[in-house]
């Protein structure tokens, strides 16, 4: 378990950089008239290198080094992946903007929106005020009207006050207006269990966002997916609430170094194996890795998907990997009571009874509030070892029902 | 005097007196009220006889089941429907609550298809999947139609704030409408209200809230439930200059309306207006109405809007009872035809029920650049390795601007 979250690194995303950027944080202020300044800040170009030490880079039309950028990759960590996904999207499109507390001048509590300001002025990086509600509907408001917001929750748990929203007016609003009104908004943040947050911010909001009618639900899970995900999620025109975990917001991970989009209804087949499947999503991923590299070494062999879509389930990829195996464990962060994962234990019984050898079991979260204490939280998350317990009983013979 | 001199008469508003420093009585700016020609006080009044005989026919296809749901409706307050709405664009937006058919009708949307989608008819303007509450036209800026209470206010601001992002920020100079954001007095509480009115003031969003205080939430009298009951008063709070009008005369109403449209296009930010009204109904056809004193209803029954405007029309000289009486029967013939629309329109397929809830997603297609581009991202990363070369032997200076540049595509250091 040690292992696992030295890897997964750090909470507090607010990372080292290397060099402050705080010489020019400090140029762009708000008019006093109260409206969004023009990003004043763009330089003239200034993209050359420092004259005390040139690189030794060699540049070929779009070569570098002799190898094409389209074949590059670059190492980054998930929020920076998530960073680009945003800016290049922002570019592209200039009817998207993102809208948030702090995500402007601070640059985003995780800094996903670092500096964005300058080069989209105020209004494009929209520093709201504490009212998660009123910048929520502001954004279905806009997305209805033309606009493609991006909404990020400082913390995914307070979106819990822009709940009804979400719910009624993300959700339901094209249905009730016969098809009128796309609303193209995407709602995302940091969720999930950090270390040691209190309960109040180590909410699961999939659980709670599930029962609505209308929402695209994706949770990104490395810097690779999060980035192609979050820019298929914006060119969606579709609500899509997005999920990042905060433990994963350093994790690193060579991606492409050109932009490309992922589809956000497909499972990610995370590692091929025989014996059983796991479903899992968001950080479990990486848990389910761990206990798969571990249970190698007894001979068993797991196979991972990452569902990426938490709704509409990708209902093909789990058909297809439970044929293989005929044995499922779903494991999720979210709470066994009325979390996704009943959803998907049902829709595996569902679609796939016919292929199963054993009954599907879940491993998930305790129904409790998130506790401060680290061992007492820890306790509530499923860990490396509960999933291979779970797996390990799962493959030893255990009373089925006979039929 | 003669009609056509009437119609020379501007239409403009007529200017405010200037207003007594305290002012502590209710209705004082009832004097303020706009001019109107002959034409356009026939076109207010045709509006407002629609919206009450419409509700009326509604009542009635209720008691009959042909309509079902909750109905609020809209007797009493026809004069802050058209008297603002009728001063905006069709290209403007209004955003509703539950009590909006009237809202829908004075903004242009066609009765037949607002009595249709009362029947839930296919036909209806949210195609029968909204119901009374949930009156959606996009070609005519309806944009809801909301149920709960207060909702309504951040989509308005929204669009509000698509209208302020393209100008300001894509520089769209025809991006010069006007939202209206209706909401009650039982809304005024609500502390959504106050956060959209500080957000509005603060990015000078074109938005107009617009509170119709009928006194009572449903069965909540407004003074039992507001500790300062002049609502426009709250505006000034968060920077948004509030009116109160008399919300039983529509040229009163009008005249407050054109001078908030004209702010809000002209860019200079939100208005709050609180109309003081009264509806002659229940809150809704299910609602017994028992709490209200039978002379506080007479009191409001004898200033109806409708009767009124007549009168002043009279008076005027811009119409006689004959007229009057033709009107009505204009209007009648026309929410006779919704009705025998909606009956004879059809129901939506049973196998379309799952139509509309999702537009067509993204489907990931690979993404294509050009040697110009595919260049700018070569120099980019040329600059990424250079820097990691630098800081690899120690250089500490800053890295230069990248970040700031809109090209190349760079984005983290």
């Amino acid at each position: 378990m040690t292992d696992l979250l030295l890897l997964l690194l750090v909470v507090n995303a607010v990372a080292v950089w290397p060099w402050s950027a705080e010489g020019f944080v400090a140029r762009n202020v708000l008019r006093r008239d109260g409206r969004p300044a023009v990003a004043d800040a763009r330089r003239p170009s200034a993209g050359r290198a420092s004259p005390l030490y040139m690189g030794s880079a060699v540049l070929d039309g779009d070569k570098v080094n002799g190898k094409s950028v389209k074949d590059w990759t670059v190492e980054r960590t998930m929020f920076q992946a998530l960073h680009m996904a945003t800016a290049e999207e922002m570019e592209r499109d200039p009817t998207v903007c993102l809208i948030g507390e702090d995500v402007g001048h601070y640059g985003g509590s995780y800094k996903v929106s670092k500096d964005l300001h300058y080069r989209f002025g105020n209004f494009q990086v929209m520093d709201t005020p504490i009212v998660e509600n009123t910048f929520t509907g502001m954004a279905i408001g806009a997305a209805a009207t033309g606009l493609r917001p991006i909404v990020e929750g400082m913390n995914m748990g307070f979106l819990l006050l822009a709940y009804n929203q979400i719910a009624n007016n993300a959700g339901m609003m094209r249905y009730t207006s016969g098809g009128q009104y796309d609303i193209p908004v995407v709602i995302r943040g940091p969720g999930g269990i950090g270390k040691q947050l209190g309960p109040e911010h180590s909410q699961r909001l999939e659980a709670y966002l599930n029962a609505v009618p209308g929402l695209k639900l994706v949770a990104c899970s490395t810097p690779r997916n999060a980035r192609g995900l979050l820019k298929a999620a914006i060119r969606d025109n579709n609500p899509v609430v997005f999920f990042e975990h905060v433990l994963l917001y350093n994790l690193k991970e060579e991606i492409p170094y050109l932009p490309y989009t992922q589809a956000i209804d497909k499972a990610e087949l995370v590692k091929e194996g025989k014996d059983l499947t796991v479903l899992c999503y968001s950080r479990q991923r990486h848990v389910a890795v761990e206990a798969a590299k571990r249970l190698e070494k007894t001979g068993l062999s797991l196979e991972i998907i990452d569902l990426i879509s938490l709704k509409p389930l990708d209902v093909e990829a789990i058909k297809k990997s439970i044929s293989k195996t005929h044995r499922c464990i779903i494991l999720e962060e979210s709470s066994k009571a009325g979390g996704v994962g009943a959803d998907i234990l049902s829709c595996v019984i569902e679609n796939c009874s016919d292929t199963l050898a054993d009954v599907p079991t879940r491993v998930g979260a305790k129904d409790i509030p998130t506790p401060y204490n680290a061992k007492l939280e820890e306790a509530t998350v499923p860990s490396v070892e509960d999933v291979m317990a779970q797996v390990m009983w799962m493959m030893t013979p255990h009373m089925v029902a006979k039929r | 005097m003669s009609v056509s001199a009437l119609q020379n008469i501007a239409t403009s508003t007529a200017e405010a007196p200037p207003a007594p420093a305290d002012l502590p009585k209710r209705n004082y700016l009832r004097s303020m009220r706009a001019n109107v020609d002959a034409k356009v006080a026939q076109m207010l009044y045709e509006d407002m006889c629609l919206g009450r005989q419409f509700e009326d026919m509604c009542a009635q296809m209720y008691y009959r089941g042909r309509v079902a749901g909750f109905v609020h409706l809209y007797n009493g307050q026809e004069a802050v429907s058209t008297g603002i709405i009728k001063c905006l664009r069709k290209d403007d937006v209004i955003s509703s609550t539950y009590r909006d058919h009237v809202h829908a009708l004075s903004k242009g949307v066609p009765a037949r298809e607002v009595m249709a989608e009362l029947y839930g008819k296919e036909t209806g303007c949210s195609k029968g999947r909204g119901g009374s509450m949930h009156m959606f036209s996009k070609e005519w800026g309806v944009m809801g139609g909301f149920a709960f209470i207060s909702e309504n206010v951040p989509i308005a601001l929204g669009a509000a704030f698509s209208i302020a992002y393209r100008r300001q920020q894509m520089l769209d100079e025809s991006a010069d409408q006007v939202v209206v954001c209706f909401l009650g007095d039982g809304a005024s509480n609500n502390g959504i209200f106050y956060e959209a009115m500080n957000m509005a003031a603060l990015a000078r969003l074109p938005i107009i809230f617009v509170v119709e205080n009928n006194n009572w939430a449903i069965g909540m009298a407004h003074y039992r439930s507001t500790s300062v009951p002049e609502i426009y008063k709250k505006g000034p709070a968060f920077g948004v200059p509030g009116y109160e009008v008399d919300g039983m005369d529509v040229l009163a109403v009008r005249a407050a309306a054109r001078k908030a449209v004209k702010r809000a296009r002209a860019g200079e930010g939100p208005t709050l207006i609180e109309a003081l009204t009264y509806r002659f109904r229940g809150h809704s056809l299910a609602d017994p109405d028992e709490l209200r004193a039978p002379l506080e209803k007479s009191a409001w029954l004898a200033r109806d809007p409708i009767a009124t405007f007549g009168e002043y029309m009279k008076d005027m000289g811009y119409s006689n009872d004959y007229l009057l009486k033709e009107t009505q029967k204009k209007v009648r013939a026309l929410v006779e035809d919704s009705v025998s629309f909606a009956e004879s329109s059809p129901e939506p397929k049973v196998e379309e029920v799952g139509e509309y809830i999702f537009a067509d997603g993204y489907v990931p297609e690979p993404e294509h650049f050009s040697d110009e581009e595919l260049h700018q991202y070569a120099v980019a990363l040329k600059d990424e390795l250079d820097q990691q070369e630098r800081r690899k032997a120690g250089d500490k200076t800053p890295p230069t601007a990248v970040q700031l540049q809109r090209q190349p595509l760079k984005v983290i250091d």
